[in-house]
Parts: C-alpha cells; structure tokens; sequence
C-alpha cells in the first residue's frame, strides 16, 4: 500500500524519496513551477511551487512528501504570492514578449497568463545584460535569464561539460560561460546537448529557426501551461531510464 | 606592478605571484575543497585574481573555469579584476555612520580625487563601502587590504591618505592604527573563567561519549548564534547519525552587525573555544574540525594558529588526546572572504567545500549530511565556550545560572549611542533597562536586539527580558538615543540586506533590491502612501516565500520601525497617493557632471 496526502482536498499517492511536486505531478496534480524539471533533481530557487503545508508556506519541489500532509496550493492567498514573484521576474529582466521568438514557448510568460499577470507591477531594473552572439549556431540573451540554473545543471550533469555557471551574488548574479574569453564559441557546447533545450525562457536560442514555427501555433497557445506540464510530468509506467526524476521508481 | 602582499603575516613584502602560484596551490594540496582558501591567498598576494592565475588553478586542480569566476564573485573580497594596490573599505553599519563614516570617507573621496567604487585612474586605490566589520564598540573603521583600522578621525584620515599617496606599504603604518580593543565591561562565566587550558579535556578525556552529551542536554545548554537549538540534541543526532567521518565546525562568521562578541572569545579565550570544538569531538566521534574564521579577523588568523600549534604540542590536538589511545582530532582554520550569508550553517558549510555561499535545501540537516555530506555538528563560537563550562561545573550547577529555559550567561555586544560600548556578559533574565543602565545610555529611543536580523524595541518594551522566552538574542545591542531617525536605521539594514542576499532564490535576490529602491524613494521625499503598502507587500512575499533566513529576516527592521516609529516613515511622504519612482530632474545628474554645471538652470522646477 502507498502513503497519501492530501492536495487542495484530493489524495495523492507517492512513492518513498518524491517530493510534493514529482508526487502530485505524477497524480495529475499541476503545481506552477519554473525552475523545477521533471528529469533534474529539484533545486528549489524560483519559489513559484510555493505551497502551504500544514500551514506553512514550503517549496513543493523539494519538500519530502509525507504520509497525511495537507497541502493547499490554488488558493487565492497562495496564488497572490506567485503573482509577486512572476512579477519580480519580469522587472528583473528585459522581457519583451512581442519581439521575443519564444514568445509562446516561454513558460515565464505561460505562467504570466495562466497567473493573470497583466503588469510587472514592480519599477523595471533595466539591467545591462549585453547579448553573446560569438557561436555561429547559438545565440545567448542574457536579457531574458531568470537564473533557474537548468542550463548549468543539464550541462554539468547530463552533458558533462559545464558550460554554463552562475557568478555573482544578489542582484548581481548572471550567467556565464566557461571560456577564459566568457564568450561562447570558445565552450565546447553542441546543438544536441541537454544545455540547448532546457531553458523555459529565451536566453539559449538556435539561430536561424526562430520563427520557422509560426506564433499561434506554438506551445502554450494550444493550451495552457497547467495542462502542458502535465503531459511533460514522468509517470510511474514511463520507461525506466528516461527520466532521472523518477530513476527510483519501481 | 604587483601590490604590496600581506606583509603583517609575515609573508614577503612583495609578492611574485607567478613564482608563488605553484607554492599556494601546492601548499592545498590542489584540494578542490580548498578552492576558496587558495583563491583568499591569491588575492592576498596579487591585490586581484588575474585571469591566467585562474586558468592555472582552473587546470590544476581539475575543475571548469567557470567555476574560479562563479566562487570568486560570490565573496565581496575577492576581485577578478584590479582594483587598485589600496583597497580601502569603509565599514557601513549604522553605528558607523552614527560616529560620522559618511563624513569620512567623503573627506577621504576629496583628498584622494576618488569617486567610491571607482579604481584611481593611475591604479592606485579605490574606496568603498564594506558591511560590518565587527569593530562597531570602536568605530568608525575600515579595512585597508584587509587589514581592520579603528577609532578613525578626520586626522586619520587625513594620515592615511598621505600614506597611500605616498605608496607606504601597509605594514609600515602606525602601529596604533591597527590596535584593537577588547574593550570587556562585564566579565561572569565565560569572560571570567580562570580555567587551565586543558583542564576540562583532562578530566572528561576518559568519560565516554555518551555521558558528555547527557551533561550537556541536562545543562539545557542552547546554541547562542541565534536560533538557539538544543547543544545536547544536535551533538546526540550527529554522533548517532552514520558516516565516514564526523566532523566539528565553528562557526566564527560573525557577521551580522553590531556583534563582536566572537571576536574577543577568539582574542581573549581561544583555548575555551579549541576546548569546546575538541570536546564535541570527542562526543560525536570526529577527528577533524574547522573554525570559519570571518575575512573580516583575518588579523586573528597569526594568533589563533599559533594557539592550536601550542595545544598540539601540548597533546591536546593530534593523536592520542592526553595520552588516551584513538581520541584524535585536529583543527584547520578557514577564512571566509566578505559574504554575511556564511553565517547560515548549510552555506558555511557549501563555503567550507570551496564553493559559493548558498544555502542548501533542508532537509537533510548538517548534523546528518553536513561537510561533503557527512555528520557535521556546527555550533558557534561562544556555544563552545558555554559547552566547555557546562562541562567544568556540571549541568545541575550551570542549569542554576540564567532562567528557566535559558541556561547560562550570554555575551551582548554593546554599541551605539551609550558612554561605554564594547561586552557586557549576563546570566540570561537580564533586562534591556538594566543593560542601558549598565552601559551609560541615556535619552534612549530604541534598541536592536541581535541585529538587523533580531528584534527593533521602543522604550515601553525596556523591560523584556534577554532569554529564549521573550527575548532571543545573537549578542548584538545596537543602542539608538532620541536624536536618532529610526527610519534611516532601517533603511541602513536593507541596504545591507540586499548587498548580502546570495541571490539563490527569486523572493530574496529581486525582493530585497526592490525594498532597497522603495526605501530610498522614500528617503528622497518621493514616497507615498502607496508605497508603505508596496513596503508591507514585499515584507510578506519575503517572509513567506524566501529560502533561508536572510530573505524571511531581512523585512524585520521595516515591520518593525514602521510598527514603532511609523511618523518617521509618514513624516516623508508626499501627500499623493501615487508618485513615479522616476524622478526626471535626477535623470539630468549626468549631464550636469558632464557639463560641471549645477546652477539653477540646469534643473527642472518642482512641479507641485
């Protein structure tokens, strides 16, 4: 017999070692997320799976799931909190959804119109955050990285290369290269690494294809990012191997 | 040129940095672990981290390049780029602007034709501001290439830029500039201890484990960082907790201002604290332990290393303890590099393995998974000292001193505006009232107990007792007279909090800077009512929603001085519901820098 909890009144059965969010993804429970990936340990950073268990707000992705916890996560109050750090995001950064090509693949702006975050609502900080466009077949902009770490963590621990790390502290740090020159062309990176397709925003773009899939058609206008995680959310039948998250899964 | 390298620890007065290179990393042992100490050295040596130096150690010790660049830039001490032979650092506390910092370091700014942060064109210096050093009982201070200067006056001032312009290298200037007091008002348990070193391993050195951890949990001896946990538990779940190896940790990152309590512990009874690191090794079963001695006591490093060379000539580090077969443990001191964070135990520790600062997910818990992920006990500095007299008197003799659930004495650091600053030592139970007494303070208007992080209390609230049950405390006891503006008290402490957010998670890293900014429209006149509600907003997304402490903390001192001393914040406002944080005369400053004017014209007109 597996242990439960309970999730805005539903039962959520979980495997030993889950946490909250692996648990409730796997039940078809969506929890908002961004830095959180089904195929990485979690990490816990971006605070958008803020939930409230027991009473107390905790980070679903990394919070051990346990036997008769009550989890609360669409509710209004909780939902308010994730609305403030969306909007952090976005003035933390230069996000131009109209002129950005992953407009409509970007789970940053998904999660804005799944939220309904109209406005950053904060004072824009504008920083200066100059693009690398050194590589002949990758773009990186800077301008659009909300600091999840998904890249420095495919690259080290799928690829094994470490071409991505963080530098900086507060509200300094940014992203960099590893290359004495920082600047791309002189890393190792390839078109098939890991590192080039787990960015949910747009910092790590291939050139030249930017809008071969037309806007409209892409990710999150077919439906929204509540409903797409869930199609991405590894399930206990999934084919052993394919997903690191759920490794331990019988 | 290469800089002057550190020349009061005795190292070579000029540094060939690519001579010694080879030495310091050899001298790690090319220990991945060691990363941040090598680094430390290096910047000691070169003034900077230069870019080949970090290819160097990037190829020596087997690691990404990046990774030099992601650690160096974590710690505010660390350059990867000149910054000037002189570095001078203003300590930034409110009690050093309270003694006129602000005032200084503009005199300082003029007579050296220096903007702050700004390297001097010919490479020769730059100024800045740095947070606490530690020194609040004896400010204002600074750190020049790390080195702590206290008691600074406009004369000093004056001195020490003669001496920079002059090129004097740092170990060639006054004496007394470098003097540091240990300035103890009140002795008690602790501060007046007559014990020998050695005596409390001598006589538990052949009681088992068990009945050392039994002696502490019945002296109910409780952490005295801050949080406060039970000694005896945490000592109990690491030893039984399995691992390769056990390990003991000091935490002596004091970095949260107005507290310098440890500093003088480290100054004054650094064989209490040895004797404590080493008796809770010998409770939890670990051979190794380190003391993660702040950048700031860099200064301490030279006496505290030749105290652990004593005791191990003493038999009371190495093997075999005292002569007892299989009680060995040694102790290695490593040097934090400018980051308040470190001070959480989790990023201590994630320091402690080279890395970056940044606090860890918990669970697990150090005491189970703590230094490369082994058991690891972390208490503080003066815990140590506590443990050890715990130890000496017995638990029911130390249960008698304090209260009920506060056993023991605690040493308050005390500063600001009072006629004797410096550390008092109480059992706990005292009152905030009797310690202002005790101090000289008078005309007082509001105390900050256990730093920006603790606790901001009015004068009705004189009363409360020091002590778990009503008032927890660090140590620190920042004393604020009736001339004081609290609104810019806590505006001082959100600065600091967001130059020290490690930027790990979204609510810290862009909440704290975005109370910055509220803070200091408010400050320029241009707040309003709408953004004392922004202020409260941000408060509660940072308490609900941060990662560790520094983010759930860093709004205490707003919550609390607008609960208390709200007409300072109204008192600034502009009676508007909203105004625009963009303030268009400001946007013209840099043409009026680069034009030299500042006359009438060259300003907008205050549209009212």
């Amino acid at each position: 017999m597996t242990d439960t909890f309970q999730l805005d009144g539903a039962t959520v059965p979980f495997e030993p070692g889950q946490t909250v969010m692996q648990a409730a993804l796997a039940a078809d429970h969506y929890i908002p997320h961004l830095c959180y990936h089904p195929e990485f340990k979690p990490h816990g950073s971006c605070k958008l799976c803020t939930v409230k268990v027991n009473g107390r707000t905790m980070a679903s992705c990394t919070m051990p799931a346990e036997a008769g916890l009550e989890v609360e996560s669409e509710i209004e109050e909780i939902n308010a909190l994730r609305r403030t750090l969306v909007k952090m995001l976005f003035a933390e950064g230069n996000h131009f959804c109209p002129s950005c090509e992953k407009s409509g693949n970007c789970m940053l702006q998904a999660l804005g119109y799944d939220l309904e975050v109209h406005t950053a609502g904060f004072r824009h900080q504008y920083p200066d955050r100059p693009l690398d466009a050194s590589h002949p077949d990758i773009l990186l902009d800077f301008n659009r990285c909300i600091l999840c770490e998904l890249c420095v963590r495919a690259s080290s621990e799928v690829d094994g290369k470490n071409v991505f790390a963080l530098a900086g502290r507060g509200d300094t740090k940014h992203l960099i290269v590893n290359a004495e020159s920082g600047q791309l062309k002189d890393s190792n990176i390839a078109l098939t690494d890991k590192a080039m397709q787990v960015c949910p925003v747009g910092v790590i773009l291939k050139k030249r294809v930017g809008f071969s899939q037309p806007i409209g058609e892409r990710r999150y206008d077919e439906s929204p990012i509540s409903a797409q995680a869930l199609l991405d959310a590894p399930r206990p039948s999934d084919a052993a191997g394919d997903c690191a998250a759920c490794e331990d899964a019988p | 040129m290469l800089p002057d390298a550190n020349p009061i620890y005795g190292e070579s007065p000029r540094c060939d940095l690519h001579a010694d290179l080879h030495e310091i990393v050899a001298r790690h042992c090319g220990e991945k672990t060691n990363l941040l100490q090598l680094l430390i050295e290096v910047q000691a040596c070169a003034g900077y981290i230069p870019a080949d130096a970090a290819s160097y150690i990037a190829a020596t010790l087997d690691i990404p390049r990046a990774r030099i660049e992601s650690v160096a830039s974590f710690y505010s001490f660390l350059h990867l780029k000149p910054v000037g032979e002189y570095r001078v650092l203003f300590s930034d506390n409110i009690t050093d602007r309270m003694l006129g910092n602000q005032d200084l370091m503009e005199q300082m700014c003029r007579q050296l034709w220096l903007q702050p942060g700004k390297v001097s064109e010919d490479g020769l210096l730059t100024i800045n501001t740095t947070s606490c050093t530690g020194m609040c009982d004896q400010g204002p201070a600074m750190l020049v290439n790390g080195h702590a200067i206290t008691r600074l006056s406009s004369q000093r001032i004056q001195e020490i830029g003669q001496l920079i312009r002059n090129r004097t290298p740092v170990a060639e200037w006054p004496a007394d500039y470098f003097k540091i007091e240990n300035n103890i008002r009140r002795g008690g348990l602790i501060l007046d201890n007559k014990l020998a070193y050695g005596e409390v391993l001598q006589t538990t050195k052949t009681i088992t484990p068990e009945t050392i951890i039994s002696t502490i949990k019945d002296s109910n001896l409780r952490g005295r960082g801050g949080a406060g946990f039970p000694t005896g538990m945490k000592w109990e779940a690491c030893s039984n907790a399995e691992g390769d190896a056990h390990y003991v940790v000091c935490n002596a990152d004091e970095g949260e201002p107005g507290t310098f309590k440890d500093r003088v512990l480290l100054t004054r009874h650094p064989d209490l604290v040895f004797e404590g690191m080493t008796l809770c090794a010998r409770a939890v079963g670990a051979k190794k332990g380190f003391l993660y001695l702040r950048g700031e006591y860099r200064y301490l490093l030279s006496h505290l290393q030749g105290v652990l060379q004593r005791r191990r000539d003493s038999e009371l580090l190495g093997e075999n303890i005292l002569g007892e077969q299989g009680f060995d443990f040694d102790i290695e001191i490593h040097l934090g590099a400018g980051a308040y964070i470190c001070g959480e135990e989790s990023a201590l520790i994630e320091s402690l393995e080279g890395k970056r600062g940044v606090p860890r997910n918990r669970p697990p818990f150090p005491v189970t998974h703590g230094y490369l992920q082994q058991p690891t006990a972390v208490d503080n500095v003066e815990t140590f000292c506590q443990a050890v007299m715990a130890m000496h008197m017995g638990a029911a003799a130390y249960r008698a001193i304090g209260t009920e659930k506060s056993s023991g004495s605690k040493l308050i650091s005390v500063s600001g505006d009072c006629a004797s600053p410096g550390i008092y030592e109480y059992p706990f139970g005292v009152t905030v009232r009797q310690i202002l007494t005790d101090c000289g303070a008078v005309n007082t208007r509001a105390v900050q107990v256990s730093g920006p992080s603790g606790i901001c209390i009015g004068e009705h609230e004189f009363d409360r007792k020091l002590g778990f049950e009503d008032l927890p405390t660090a140590g620190a006891f920042m004393v604020f007279d009736d001339s004081r503006d609290m609104f810019e008290v806590a505006r001082n402490f959100v600065h600091f909090f967001a130059h020290e957010s490690c930027g790990f998670c979204t609510p810290c890293r862009v909440g704290t800077s975005m109370l910055k900014q509220t803070m200091d429209k408010v400050a320029a006149g241009h707040g309003t009512q709408h953004d004392l509600t922004e202020i409260e907003n941000l408060d509660h997304v940072l308490q609900t929603t941060s990662h560790c402490g520094l983010g759930r903390t860093a709004c205490n001192p707003v919550l609390h001085t607008l609960k208390h001393f709200r007409p300072a914040y109204e008192s600034r406002l502009k009676s508007l519901d909203f105004e625009p944080a963009f303030d268009l005369d400001g946007a013209l400053a840099r043409a009026r820098q680069m034009t030299g004017r500042d006359d009438a014209g060259a300003h907008l007109k205050e549209s009212e």
